[in-house]
């Protein structure tokens, strides 16, 4: 017997098993088609039905039907154009006619493995609780014992060094005639070591973004550093730069990442004897805090002509990155090599550091990076983070929240007196609530001398429609709404760099005025308050103990 | 608000002359503690210069604990100096409050310098240690030609508890310190000045960077950098740190509390040194406000402010005899025919530097090194 699914669609899915649902408003829709030309994930696409009316009329009842063909926005079933609630829909209606609508009640996890493929997605963690970071106050303030400083009228310097830094003990410098001279025979490396904004922009390469984004989040941070004097500087992300830029003198600004796939580094490596500036840093990246473990893909659509010359491969083919470096199987001996090398390629005049994902194991990696003389910082990369692309289960479940394990690192190079040689970076989830000044002040009071950030950069400063509830996500897709992470130029040339860059000024100017705010009252200035944790507390007595602040209720 | 108020002279001077400054400076109630250190002993010290002092307050049970001990260790007793104590309403005061003077162990004496040194601060850590837990043994100092004193209670009052106005007691360099009102939960480690191998400090105001400075001292492995009951006493142990560990000349201690900015350093002759002090010692950055008052091995006497100059603090006195205050009437009181108008407000760059027997006063700028 014929099943009777065929009648009743028994196997398709019902709008209520997705995570958007479309509330199209018939009575509004002038039925311009904008929304669904621009939708995409084509989740809504324009429908014919037929409608019967009754209508009835005299005295006594005498129904008459009207059948009338209308023409209506439709959202789809096929779990392959689910709607991501991205609402560009509702962006480019003119007569808000039409949102999509979060459904809590979706079972989007259930179905999303069509064809025995795991569902894959960019963005973040999808955890729209709050984070560890959210829950820290900043509550030693000084008051009447002795006077706070004045965020307005003080002047604040934060700033701090990434590179190495040696220990008093350990400088070439002796008194002479009652002053300080640098010995230049003793022979002692001298670590490089740079002056920047603790708020780094971090990894994100062009490829994963777009040109326009990218070139925009480049003329932000110069302008930061040219015309305000604020030296914020910003990661390459895996995949190179272009080589204008390369020789130009802004890449002291920049910092270029090489990752598993060694994309563009052919490129860079060419570039070097052309170079008028060294670039601020060079990042090893060995993993990554929402994806640890999974490699990255950029895909064949996403190569076209410009990345495959900064990356130094053909058109239109996928770019895969190894999940670990093909070369590394020991930290004593290959990543020790790793940043030697790059450490040798600029003269040992930049600095070199791993990237590495939150783990329970960084407290390891920290030790031999100590005990390496040219491992200038070490960045970890918390759970909380973003990514252009990965497998749900990576993103949802694997990882370590940035809080506990920069405190512990942080702890461990005290107890052992080495906190103020090894920078600490933090990363992952900072302004995940768009709280970018606190979270970035509690890491540097839990020990952190920097911190990076990516999602908040590129929802504030391009207005990125991702969130914690799974909206949009689809970075991994080149389908980008905002023309953030794509490299179709339909869509990217819908981004304003001009207006990017414009954003990521406004932004770091306000975060600077926000810091202060936090860091007057406390009565700190000179220096960054690395470490200052008696600053800290929470009202979560298990937060207050592991890491080991005041627990205040 | 603390006050402080230290003397430097060529000659000997009673500790009074700084009581009656700090109660000068005293507004509203101020019971919770004097300190004083005393350098360059004079009166029945003056001919022991050579032999270290060990100063402290002890129960009972406490003096036999520190008898057995330091006979243990082979100090021999020379000469002990009590100071004579009367009844004071409002002071509860303790057993025994000691100098004593002490000859070294037979296997030391012919040792250098730094051995003996370090053997001193061993056995004042050691003492410290035995008697911690039930407050029998209190030790503040112990080191040739240093004196400390300290109690609970108001400063005036303290000094006619332990008689000073009578007393002998006399020395080139004072410092007293008188706290203020907030601080309870009174120990007696926590009260300034501080002293350590030959440097001490005494400081007013809030210590906001004072955890991280904490853990960065308590890093570096070197005996004596204990205790941190106040915060404050990370001044007296960045200078140690800064002077004797580092070696550096004494205005660097400046660099290293409140460093310059990069552009200012790079005006700086010395800017290439001066960048690395800055990054090394990064977690020394204090960051006010803070006026500390202090004095090295050799008899020099510095104030330096924090990097606002958020603190009141004066330094004037004639040839010979210097006074370096938290309020210009503690200076009025303790040095009054001096020409005011030299009197010098160090501002957030200066450090004034007062050299040994109050020779002369110089004032030595941050910005042009």
């Amino acid at each position: 017997m014929e099943p009777a699914s065929r009648l009743d669609n028994n196997h398709d899915l019902a709008v209520k098993d997705f995570p958007y649902i479309i509330r199209w408003r018939d009575d509004r829709c002038k039925r311009c088609g904008k929304c669904t030309a621009v939708c995409p994930m084509y989740s809504i696409e324009p429908a014919v039905v037929v409608k019967r009316t009754l209508h009835s009329e005299g005295s006594t009842p005498e129904p008459k039907s009207t059948r009338r063909v209308e023409t209506i926005v439709k959202q789809t079933t096929d779990i392959g154009k689910y709607c991501t609630g991205c609402g560009t829909c509702t962006l480019v209606c003119p007569n808000e006619a039409i949102e999509p609508e979060y459904n809590p009640q979706h079972k989007f996890n259930f179905h999303k493995n069509r064809g025995g493929h795991p569902y894959r997605r960019g963005g973040r963690r999808n955890d729209p609780s709050p984070s560890t970071l959210d829950k820290l106050r900043f509550s030693r303030i000084s008051m009447l014992t002795d006077p706070a400083l004045d965020a307005g009228r003080h002047e604040f310097r934060i700033r701090t060094y990434l590179g190495r830094i040696l220990p008093a003990e350990e400088l070439p410098v002796k008194a002479v005639d009652g002053r300080l001279e640098v010995t230049k025979k003793s022979g002692t490396f001298i670590p490089p070591v740079r002056e920047i904004y603790p708020v780094m922009i971090g990894s994100m390469s062009i490829g994963a973004l777009s040109p326009n984004m990218w070139e925009g989040l480049a003329m932000g941070i110069t302008y930061l550093n040219e015309v305000e004097g604020m030296p914020v500087v910003m990661c390459s992300g895996e995949g190179g730069m272009p080589q204008r830029l390369l020789k130009s003198r802004f890449i002291k600004y920049f910092i270029p990442q090489i990752a598993s796939g060694y994309f563009g580094w052919d490129e860079i490596v060419r570039t070097i004897p052309h170079m008028v500036e060294d670039p601020c840093a060079i990042e090893i990246k060995y993993g990554q805090g929402a994806k640890p473990g999974d490699g990255g893909l950029l895909m064949a659509h996403k190569v076209l002509k410009l990345i495959s010359e900064i990356r130094g491969v053909p058109m239109g083919v996928d770019l895969p990155s190894p999940p670990t470096h093909q070369t590394k199987y020991s930290i004593e001996e290959a990543v020790a090599k790793m940043i030697q090398s790059m450490s040798m390629a600029w003269g040992f005049r930049v600095p070199v550091y791993p990237k590495i994902s939150g783990t329970h194991t960084a407290k390891a990696v920290l030790n031999n990076l100590i005990r390496n003389p040219y491992a200038a910082a070490l960045s970890i990369d918390g759970d909380d983070g973003g990514t252009g692309a990965a497998y749900n289960v990576s993103m949802d479940s694997m990882g370590h929240p940035i809080a506990s394990n920069v405190r512990e690192c942080y702890l461990d190079l005290v107890a052992q007196g080495k906190q103020n040689e090894l920078p600490l970076i933090a990363a992952g989830g900072v302004g995940k609530r768009g709280n970018l000044a606190a979270n970035a002040a509690a890491l540097f009071m839990l020990g952190a001398s920097a911190v990076s950030i990516g999602k908040y950069i590129m929802q504030a400063a391009a207005q990125c429609f991702g969130d914690e509830y799974n909206r949009c996500n689809v970075c991994n897709l080149g389908k980008c709404p905002r023309g953030i992470t794509t490299q179709d130029p339909r869509l990217y040339r819908r981004l304003d760099p001009d207006k990017v860059a414009e954003r990521v000024v406004e932004v770091y100017k306000s975060l600077d005025v926000e810091l202060k705010k936090i860091f007057a009252p406390m009565g700190r200035s000179t220096e960054l308050p690395i470490g200052m944790s008696d600053g800290l507390s929470t009202d979560d007595p298990a937060i207050a103990e592991r890491l080991k602040i005041k627990f205040t209720c | 608000m603390c006050r402080l108020a230290a003397l430097t002279s060529a000659e000997y001077i009673s500790p009074m002359e700084t009581i009656l400054a700090l109660e000068t400076m005293k507004e509203g109630h101020d019971g919770s503690g004097m300190g004083l250190i005393l350098k360059g002993l004079g009166g029945e010290f003056e001919d022991l210069k050579d032999y270290p002092v060990l100063s402290g307050i002890c129960s009972e049970a406490g003096m036999k604990t520190l008898d057995s001990y330091m006979n243990k260790i082979g100090f021999k007793l020379k000469y002990t100096w009590t100071p004579k104590t009367k009844a004071i309403k409002g002071i509860k005061g303790h057993d025994n409050y000691f100098a004593r003077v002490y000859d070294y162990p037979d296997i030391v004496k012919d040792r250098p310098e730094p051995v003996k040194e370090g053997l001193l601060l061993n056995t004042r850590l050691a003492l410290r240690a035995l008697g911690e837990l039930d407050e029998s043994i209190i030790i503040f100092a112990f080191y040739p030609d240093i004196l400390a004193l300290k109690e609970v209670g108001d400063p005036l009052q303290l000094g006619e508890f332990f008689g000073l106005e009578k007393s002998s007691l006399k020395a080139k360099i004072i410092l007293a310190q008188g706290r203020q009102n907030t601080n309870y939960a009174i120990n007696l480690y926590a009260c300034h000045p501080f002293f350590i191998q030959g440097y001490g400090t005494m400081t007013n105001g809030e210590n906001t960077a004072f955890v991280p400075i904490r853990e960065f001292l308590s890093g570096r492995n070197i005996p004596g950098y204990i205790g941190y009951n106040s915060d404050s006493e990370v001044f007296c142990h960045i200078l140690h740190y800064t002077c004797r560990q580092l070696g550096y000349p004494l205005h660097y201690y400046k660099d290293v509390i409140t460093p310059l900015k990069q552009e200012e350093i790079d005006r700086r002759p010395d800017h290439e040194a001066t960048s690395f002090l800055k990054m090394s010692l990064r977690p020394l950055c204090i960051d006010g406000p803070n006026c500390v008052i202090g004095f090295t091995p050799d008899g020099t006497c510095f104030m330096v402010q924090d990097s606002k100059k958020l603190r009141p603090g004066v330094v004037g006195g004639l040839n010979g005899k210097y006074g370096l205050m938290s309020e210009e009437c503690g200076l009025d009181s303790a040095i009054p025919g001096r020409e005011k108008s030299t009197d010098i407000f160090p501002m957030k760059y200066d450090m004034v530097i007062i050299k040994p027997d109050a020779e002369e006063v110089t004032v030595w700028n941050q910005l042009h090194g």
